[in-house]
């Protein structure tokens, strides 16, 4: 089967500011996108579980993206933006895709 | 007032939060799904909501009120700057902590402010049905407070109209007041259509609600290394110093021996829903292990132990009641 090559762009972020980065995604072109929640972790600022989180304040989501090469640039200064002072991971790997006109 | 501390601590709500906290020191893999928790606070926001909203009803409107919601809002301002100021006296957190700290202080914890109503309840003491309104209106000026802190001290804030949607229509802040309107609407007659929900299980649910607090104030607990000495006596003394100002505010409005103790339990209580939010948008260079360690590990066991029995029996005392 023919496949085209996108990247795929995986950011990790706090649920309070899932919502800014969807719109700025948007803002850049970004054609979809699916949220995913993080049920635990560990990194810089210890270890992390979505047990027993009560707060509105706390808890991670990471928003997926697949994307063509040329738009990636822009995606990740609109990502950027909102991420950059925030606890998180940006990462972008290459990836194929079937239909390269749905991104 | 000894007699009322042992009440208080062997009351089935404060054994059920012991229960959850020890659950949790000693690393029990005991929990409550998350949605059965979201569930919880949802009925009890409703239901703490709703009956305040009756009480209104039943005993009408008058100027105290208004004068109440004054007051609260207030407090809610200037609390951060008495925390504030406790705080880097006590403590060598830095400007942005502090202050992102201080802010939770203004604000409210309405598990604490459920649980004093549950006391009051328990022991027959009439309150201001609208407190509930005075709850919801101390949520977000301590916000306003924090910032003006951060931006004295050359610190930044992201502040944007959605984040001030965002606090002024939490969810929590919505059902309270939308309960409230509905009890208020309804009256009496909308109480006894649906007493067998929220006023015979409310005790239970609570016990609950507040084992999963224990849970989650026993691993903020596991954390506290993040806290030096100074900050772990602040989460002590600032409840004292906010509830004393809630008492002298709730004398001078005249209110009765219960309204007089729920507006030390509010000024005295700690946000960890709506404040915590509000910073990680706003201030993300402010350690939230710090605030919500302090909110929830610290201060909400301490109110709930030693703080409610304690600010009943003064407000009795200097009340009469």
């Amino acid at each position: 089967m023919q496949t085209h090559k996108a990247k795929r762009v995986e950011i990790t972020i706090e649920k309070v500011m899932e919502r800014r980065l969807t719109e700025a995604l948007k803002g850049a072109g970004v054609t979809g996108w699916s949220v995913l929640p993080v049920l635990g972790g560990f990194g810089r600022s210890g270890q992390w579980s979505r047990e027993g989180q009560i707060s509105r304040g706390t808890g991670l989501v990471q928003v997926v993206c697949i994307t063509h090469p040329d738009k990636l640039d822009g995606l990740l200064d609109a990502a950027f933006a909102v991420v950059e002072k925030h606890i998180g991971v940006v990462c972008v790997t290459d990836c194929d895709v079937v239909r390269a006109e749905r991104f | 007032m000894l007699q009322l501390a042992a009440d208080n601590l062997l009351s089935p709500i404060v054994l059920s939060f012991v229960l959850g906290l020890g659950a949790a020191l000693a690393r029990s893999d005991l929990s409550v799904p998350e949605a059965v928790a979201k569930g919880m606070s949802i009925y009890l926001l409703f239901a703490i909501g709703f009956k305040g909203g009756v009480s209104v009803s039943d005993h009408g409107i008058d100027v105290t009120l208004g004068a109440t919601l004054v007051a609260g809002i207030l407090l809610s301002f200037a609390l951060p700057l008495v925390a504030f100021g406790m705080l880097r006296a006590l403590s060598g957190m830095s400007r942005t902590d502090a202050a992102a700290v201080a802010g939770h202080y203004g604000s409210i914890s309405i598990v604490t402010f459920v649980a004093a109503s549950s006391v009051l309840s328990d022991a027959g003491i009439a309150s201001e049905g609208y407190m509930v309104a005075v709850a919801a209106a101390m949520e977000a000026p301590a916000i306003l407070s924090a910032l003006w802190l951060i931006s004295r001290g050359q610190g930044s804030a992201d502040m944007g109209s959605d984040l001030w949607r965002e606090i002024l229509l939490n969810g929590s802040i919505v059902l309270l007041l939308g309960a409230f309107a509905i009890g208020a609407i309804t009256g009496q007659d909308g109480l006894d259509k649906i007493a067998s929900f929220i006023v015979n299980p409310f005790q239970g649910v609570l016990c609950l609600f507040l084992l999963d607090m224990g849970l989650i104030a026993g691993r903020g607990l596991r954390e506290a290394g993040v806290l030096d000495r100074g900050a772990i006596g602040f989460g002590i003394l600032m409840p004292l110093a906010g509830a004393s100002a809630g008492l002298a505010a709730g004398l001078l409005l005249g209110l009765s021996t219960g309204g007089v103790m729920l507006l030390m339990v509010l000024s005295a209580s700690a946000s960890y829903i709506a404040v915590p939010a509000a910073m990680r948008v706003a201030v993300p260079q402010a350690n939230p292990s710090i605030y919500l360690t302090l909110s929830l590990a610290i201060t909400f066991p301490f109110n709930l132990t030693v703080g409610i029995p304690l600010y009943l029996a003064v407000a009795q005392t200097l009340t009469g009641g």
